[in-house]
């Protein structure tokens, strides 16, 4: 490439990131079909890349590129004689193919196909990164811990079901909505889940994946702002803000209670904080609203003396009303030890852990562990804090329950 | 009376082995009994990795990839249905009663490939 065409180099380059995710969103729905869309995305940035430096760049450079990825795919199709299926496909009335407004219903087209609840969980995983996200098959497996092969595995899978079933390239009506976008939002969470709290990978993989996951839920809070749209939304933001203060300078976990305040960062704390407030706003409230709400009520403290622990519990209280779970009950069990005293937390973490449902979750026994050494119950605590151990697999919960445990008094 | 015929085989041997019935084949097979007048309808299905799986319960329909895995359940019925994408098939196959307390596994259907 020689200097002259330098501009139009990184216009493309440019473009390709901002509008390449679109462009293949829309080639899907004219095409019908997922690797044919992905060669013509491709050819379509070629052809840019040949005619640009000399016609120069197009006013609606989105459009050409739908054009011309569309044009190359049919070219490609009469070659091969099986055109017409393509003949078929319907032009948008008055040949504004590409207005933005359609652009948009097609990349939320593409999440609820990828996220579809009839392809396997972690194909819908795979599959949204690979193709919402523009993540490589090799970024997906190394955030997995899985190998690459595989993911490609799970992506062909998902593709030839999404075409032999015949799954809709469409975004679902009024009355399947609500539980295909709890879909979409699962999705989305454990996206962010394996680059917040897993504690394989490397650092830098994980932030990544985070990062993706909250763009995401930015796209999907723009597209469909629905109130637990951005109740996810302002949860990732809320745990995110605090990355930087989660971990010390060795990778050690810093529990919510030591963490250095100043670290948490405000500009997400802020964003996040405007979506619980348009969320709630709206009065429909569902469990990602309210896990954000006592996310932001730990924002809104200067340390855990000053947090509202009576408001937390309340929040808590909502929370298994619409969303029964003994993981929720353990978290508010803590809380309500904040509130009313570790005694009366104590008491309710081990009613928990006697159900039996929790009796393998290490967080439990942990909890137990902390609250027998506040009330300075040290073999309670001792016992516990081993019972958490031997059920713990990663390495830095091992390490932090390690030293928990050397530094109760009396060995 | 009504019978129905179940076809079962290992689907990764179904189509390679030296007796493998070829499609034209199980065409004109279909076309002897329909002449017989005791044909009312025959279909190939889609591979297994196509098969997505409804169940309702309380009164919440849920939709999982694959066929049911369900040792104990025993086949006990069919529809045949016509429908626009798998989304319309799910929500008539959730609508099934039966779907309250058992699976119902629902299949795209196979064209027969008879050129070639």
């Amino acid at each position: 490439m020689d200097r002259q065409n330098k501009p139009v180099e990184t216009a493309l380059e440019r473009l390709y990131r901002e509008e390449s995710r679109r462009v293949l969103a829309t080639l899907i729905r004219l095409l019908g079909d997922f690797d044919l869309a992905e060669e013509a995305l491709h050819e379509a940035f070629r052809a840019a890349m040949e005619q640009w430096p000399e016609q120069g760049v197009p006013a609606n450079p989105r459009g050409w590129l739908v054009s011309a990825g569309r044009f190359k795919a049919i070219d490609q199709l009469r070659r091969q004689a099986r055109f017409q299926a393509l003949d078929d496909v319907e032009e948008p009335a008055g040949g504004d193919a590409w207005n933005g407004e359609h652009l948009e219903d097609d990349r939320l087209r593409l999440i609820f196909t990828c996220c579809h609840p009839a392809l396997a969980p972690d194909s819908q995983v795979a599959l949204t990164l690979r193709e919402v996200c523009d993540l490589t098959t090799e970024e997906i497996a190394s955030a997995f811990l899985a190998t690459p092969p595989t993911i490609a595995q799970r992506i062909v899978r998902a593709k030839n079901k999404i075409r032999d079933a015949r799954i809709p390239y469409e975004v679902p009506g009024r009355r399947e909505l609500p539980e295909r976008l709890e879909a979409v939002l699962r999705v989305v969470y454990l996206v962010f889940n394996e680059g917040y709290f897993a504690s394989s990978g490397d650092e830098l993989t994980r932030q990544h994946l985070s990062a993706e996951a909250i763009r995401l839920g930015r796209l999907l809070c723009e597209l469909l702002p629905e109130s637990e749209v951005r109740g996810l939304l302002a949860l990732m933001l809320l745990q995110e803000s605090r990355r930087g203060a989660r971990s010390d300078a060795e990778g050690q976990p810093v529990l919510l209670e030591e963490q250095d305040r100043d670290l948490w960062d405000r500009a997400l704390i802020v964003e996040g904080e405007a979506q619980i407030k348009a969320a709630f706003d709206s009065g429909e409230i569902g469990p990602y609203c309210l896990q954000a709400a006592i996310a932001a009520v730990h924002a809104e403290a200067a340390s855990v003396e000053a947090t509202d622990w009576a408001q937390i519990v309340g929040l808590y209280d909502v929370l298994l009303g619409a969303a029964p779970s003994p993981v929720i009950e353990l978290n508010r069990a803590v809380a309500l030890a904040m509130r009313d005293g570790a005694e009366t937390g104590l008491h309710q973490v081990e009613a928990i852990l006697e159900r039996g449902e929790l009796a393998d979750y290490h967080l439990a026994h942990a909890a137990r562990a902390d609250l027998n050494r506040r009330l300075g119950r040290w073999s309670e605590a001792r016992a516990a804090y081993q019972r958490a151990l031997q059920l713990s697999q990663q390495g830095a919960d091992r390490q932090f329950l390690e030293r928990r445990l050397a530094e109760l008094p009396g060995a | 009376m009504k019978y129905l015929c179940l076809i079962y085989s290992d689907e990764k041997l179904l189509h390679s082995l030296p007796e493998s019935p070829r499609d034209p084949e199980c065409f004109d097979y279909a076309e002897t009994v329909q002449q017989s007048g005791r044909l009312l309808a025959a279909e190939p299905l889609e591979p297994v990795a196509t098969a997505t799986t409804v169940r309702v319960r309380g009164g919440k329909l849920s939709i999982t990839d694959g066929p049911f895995a369900e040792t104990k359940e025993q086949l006990a019925g069919f529809y045949l249905i016509e429908a626009r994408d798998l989304n319309e098939a799910l929500q008539i196959a959730g609508g099934i009663p039966a779907a309250r307390v058992g699976s119902v596994e629902v299949r795209p259907v196979r064209q027969l490939q008879l050129e070639g």
